[in-house]
C-alpha cells in the first residue's frame, strides 16, 4: 500500500507525540524514584530534573522502615484489603447470585430498589451519623461494612452468572445442591474471569481509599497506610518521623523521605501493575457492556 | 411484579413462591439488610433537613423547621460561590478532559508498530491505579515554592510562583491532573469501539481514494460515535457533582474561592462544625439536582437510539 510522505510525516509526529505522553506520564514517578535514593544534601544542592540520583544514600529507606507510623498504616492497610475485600466478595456474590435468579417473586422489585441506590444516595451527613448511630465510629469496620457492595459491580457479576448455563444448576440440584453450593461451587468458579476483576478492583480500591479513614477513624493507630501519608505528603508532617533518626541533617532527610514514603507506599501496586492489566482491561470492557 | 397486593391470587402467589424459595431469600438476607441499613438507611436520615437535628433526641424525635436551611443555604454568602466552582470544573474537564482520551484513542489507533502500541497503552493506564494521595502528595512537592518546577522555571529566570497556594491556579492544576491521571484509562472504552467498526467500510474508502486522515474523519469517528454520545451524556448528567477527596487534598483557604465545591463544604460544615442538618440539606439540594440531571441524560440517550444508561 503507498503512504503519501504527508502520512510517513505524520507516523513520525505520532510516534514523537506518544513517546512524549509516556514520558510524561512516567517520568513524576522516576523523579520520584531518583530523589528516593539521594543523598539528602546533594539532593537539596541539586535543581530541575533528575535522571540518576544524586549521590547515594538509603537514609530515607532507613527512616522510612524504621518508622512506626509508616508501618502500623502498612499493617492497617493490609488488614482492610483483605478483610475488606473477602467482605465485598462475599456479599457482592450473593447479590448477584439472588438477583440473577429470574424465577424469584421479588427479583424486579429487588433489582429496581438496588438500582435506585446508584442515582440516589443519602450522602455523606447521614452516612456519617448512621455509623455514629450503629457504634463503629472510630472502628475499621466503619471502612469496611458500609462500602461492602459496589452496585456497579453486582451489575456486573449478575450479568456474568446469568450466562451460565442452567442445565449446570438444574443437574446439580438433583443432586441435591443447595443454594449456597450451587453459588460456590458452580457458578463463582464459572464465572473466574470477573471474579478475578472484582477482587481486583475492590482490593485496589482498599488500597487506595483515605476518605472514610479520614471521616470515620479517630486514632492514629488505626490509621491505613494512605491517611499516614496524607499527614507526611500534604500537611507536610515529617517530625513525627523524625524522632527516631539521630542525624543533625534532620531536614534535608525529611525531604528525601517524602519520596521514599511514596515508592514504599505505591510499589506494590506498580510491581503487580504489569501482570494485572490485562483483567483490568478486561474488567473495562465488562463494565462497558452493561453501562 | 404483584398488580394489586390485596388480590387473594396474588397473595396465593407470593406465599407458593417464599414457600419454593425460601433458601434462596434466607441466603439474600445479609444483602437485603446491607441494602436497607446502608443505602436506604441515610436516605431516611436526610429527614434532618428538615430538621433541627439534635443528637439526644435522635433522628425521629428533632422538631421539624420545614425549609429553614434550604434558604440559609440559598441566601448565605458561599451559595453561588460553590455552585460556580463546582460548575466550573466541570465545564473545565468537559471542554478538555472529555476529548482527551478520544483524541488518544485515535492517535494509538494509527500506530502501527504492535509492540509499541502496547507499551505507550500500559504505561498510560498505570497513572490510573495510584492513590489520589500519592498524586496530590506529588503534586504539593513538584509545585511548591521550592519545588521542581519552579526550579526549571527559575532556571529559565522566570519569578517561582506557589502553585498550590495561588486560588487563579487551582481549576488548571485540578483538570490537567486528572487528565493526567485518566486520559489512558478513558481510551479503553473508545479503543474497544474502533476495534467493532467493520473493516470493509476501510476498504471500501481506501478504494475510493481516502488516505489516513480521510479514513479517521469519515469512518472511524463516525464508527465511535455513538459511543462519544453515551459518555457525553452521563458526564453531564455529573455536572453538578465534584468529588471531595481530591480536592480536599489539594485546596487550602487561600485557595477557596475557586477550589471550594458543595461536597468539600458538607465536609467541613458537617464532619468538622457539625451542623449536621444545614450540611443534610446541602447535601439533599446537591444529589436532587444530580439526580434530575442524570434521569434527563438517561432519557435523552434513549430518545437518541438504543443507547440507555441503564
Amino acid at each position: 500500500m503507498k503512504t503519501s510522505a504527508g502520512e510517513r510525516a505524520f507516523g513520525w509526529l505520532n510516534a514523537l507525540l506518544m513517546i512524549g505522553l509516556c514520558f510524561i506520564t512516567l517520568y513524576p514517578f522516576l523523579y520520584v524514584l531518583f530523589a528516593s535514593f539521594s543523598d539528602a544534601t546533594s539532593f537539596l544542592q541539586s535543581s530541575g530534573l533528575l535522571f540518576r540520583p544524586a549521590g547515594f544514600d538509603l537514609g530515607a529507606y532507613r527512616a522510612v522502615f524504621h518508622n512506626p507510623m509508616i508501618m502500623k498504616g502498612y499493617g492497617n492497610t493490609l488488614i482492610y484489603v483483605t478483610l475488606g475485600t473477602a467482605i465485598n466478595l462475599v456479599m457482592t456474590a450473593i447479590g448477584a447470585y439472588v438477583t440473577s435468579r429470574s424465577q424469584l417473586y421479588f427479583n424486579k422489585i429487588l433489582m429496581f430498589l438496588i438500582v435506585v441506590t446508584m442515582v440516589f444516595q443519602g450522602g455523606l451527613i447521614p452516612s456519617y451519623l448512621l455509623v455514629n448511630e450503629l457504634g463503629m465510629m472510630n472502628s475499621m469496620w466503619a471502612l469496611l461494612v458500609p462500602v461492602a457492595i459496589n452496585t456497579f459491580n453486582l451489575i456486573i457479576m449478575r450479568t456474568a452468572f446469568q450466562s451460565v448455563p442452567v442445565s449446570l444448576e438444574e443437574s446439580a440440584r438433583l443432586d441435591g445442591a443447595g443454594d449456597w453450593t450451587i453459588l460456590f461451587r458452580i457458578v463463582l468458579p464459572l464465572s473466574m474471569p470477573v471474579v478475578a476483576v472484582m477482587i481486583l478492583w475492590y482490593a485496589v480500591g482498599h488500597w487506595n481509599s483515605y476518605f472514610a479513614a479520614l471521616v470515620y477513624l479517630r486514632d492514629s493507630e488505626k490509621y491505613p497506610l494512605q491517611l499516614v501519608l496524607r499527614d507526611i505528603l500534604i500537611a507536610n508532617n515529617t517530625d513525627t518521623m523524625m524522632a527516631g533518626s539521630a542525624s543533625d541533617d534532620k531536614y534535608a532527610i525529611g525531604e528525601t523521605i517524602k519520596y521514599a514514603t511514596i515508592i514504599v507506599s505505591t510499589l506494590p501496586i506498580i510491581c503487580l501493575y504489569p501482570f494485572l492489566q490485562k483483567y483490568f482491561v478486561k474488567g473495562v470492557l465488562v463494565g462497558a457492556v452493561k453501562g | 411484579m404483584p398488580k394489586s397486593a390485596g388480590h387473594p391470587a396474588a397473595w396465593r402467589t407470593i406465599r407458593t413462591d417464599l414457600r419454593r424459595h425460601w433458601s434462596i431469600y434466607m441466603m439474600a438476607m445479609p444483602v437485603i439488610a446491607y441494602y436497607a441499613i446502608f443505602q436506604y438507611g441515610p436516605m431516611y436520615g436526610l429527614q434532618i433537613a428538615f430538621k433541627d437535628f439534635q443528637p439526644t433526641k435522635g433522628i425521629g424525635g428533632s422538631p421539624w423547621v420545614g425549609f429553614e436551611h434550604f434558604n440559609h443555604f440559598f441566601n448565605g454568602i458561599y451559595f453561588w460561590r460553590l455552585i460556580k466552582n463546582t460548575l466550573l470544573i466541570n465545564a473545565y474537564d468537559l471542554l478538555f478532559g472529555f476529548p482527551a482520551p478520544i483524541v488518544l484513542a485515535l492517535l494509538l489507533n494509527e500506530i502501527r508498530g504492535r509492540l509499541f502500541k502496547r507499551f505507550v497503552q500500559t504505561v498510560s493506564y498505570l497513572p490510573h491505579f495510584i492513590s489520589i494521595v500519592v498524586v496530590a502528595g506529588m503534586m504539593a512537592d513538584f509545585l511548591s515554592r521550592a519545588g521542581l518546577v519552579n526550579q526549571i522555571l527559575s532556571s529559565f529566570g522566570m519569578t517561582p510562583v506557589d502553585f498550590l497556594k495561588e486560588a487563579g491556579w487551582f481549576r488548571f492544576l485540578f483538570v490537567s491532573s486528572g487528565i493526567w491521571q485518566s486520559v489512558g484509562w478513558g481510551s479503553i472504552i473508545y479503543l474497544a469501539a474502533i476495534t467493532t467498526i467493520d473493516s470493509t467500510l476501510y476498504e471500501a474508502a481506501r478504494i475510493d481514494g481516502a488516505g489516513r486522515w480521510k479514513q479517521t474523519l469519515h469512518v472511524t469517528l463516525p464508527g465511535i460515535m455513538p459511543t462519544i454520545a453515551i459518555l457525553f451524556i452521563l458526564q453531564m448528567g455529573h455536572m453538578m457533582t465534584v468529588g471531595s477527596e481530591k480536592v480536599l487534598l489539594l485546596y487550602n483557604p487561600l485557595t477557596y474561592s475557586t477550589a471550594d465545591v458543595i461536597s468539600t463544604y458538607v465536609y467541613r460544615k458537617g464532619v468538622l462544625e457539625a451542623s449536621y442538618s444545614f450540611t443534610a440539606a446541602v447535601g439533599l439540594f446537591n444529589s436532587v439536582v444530580s439526580l434530575i440531571l442524570i434521569v434527563a441524560a438517561n432519557s435523552l440517550s434513549r430518545r437518541l437510539g438504543d443507547n440507555k444508561l441503564w
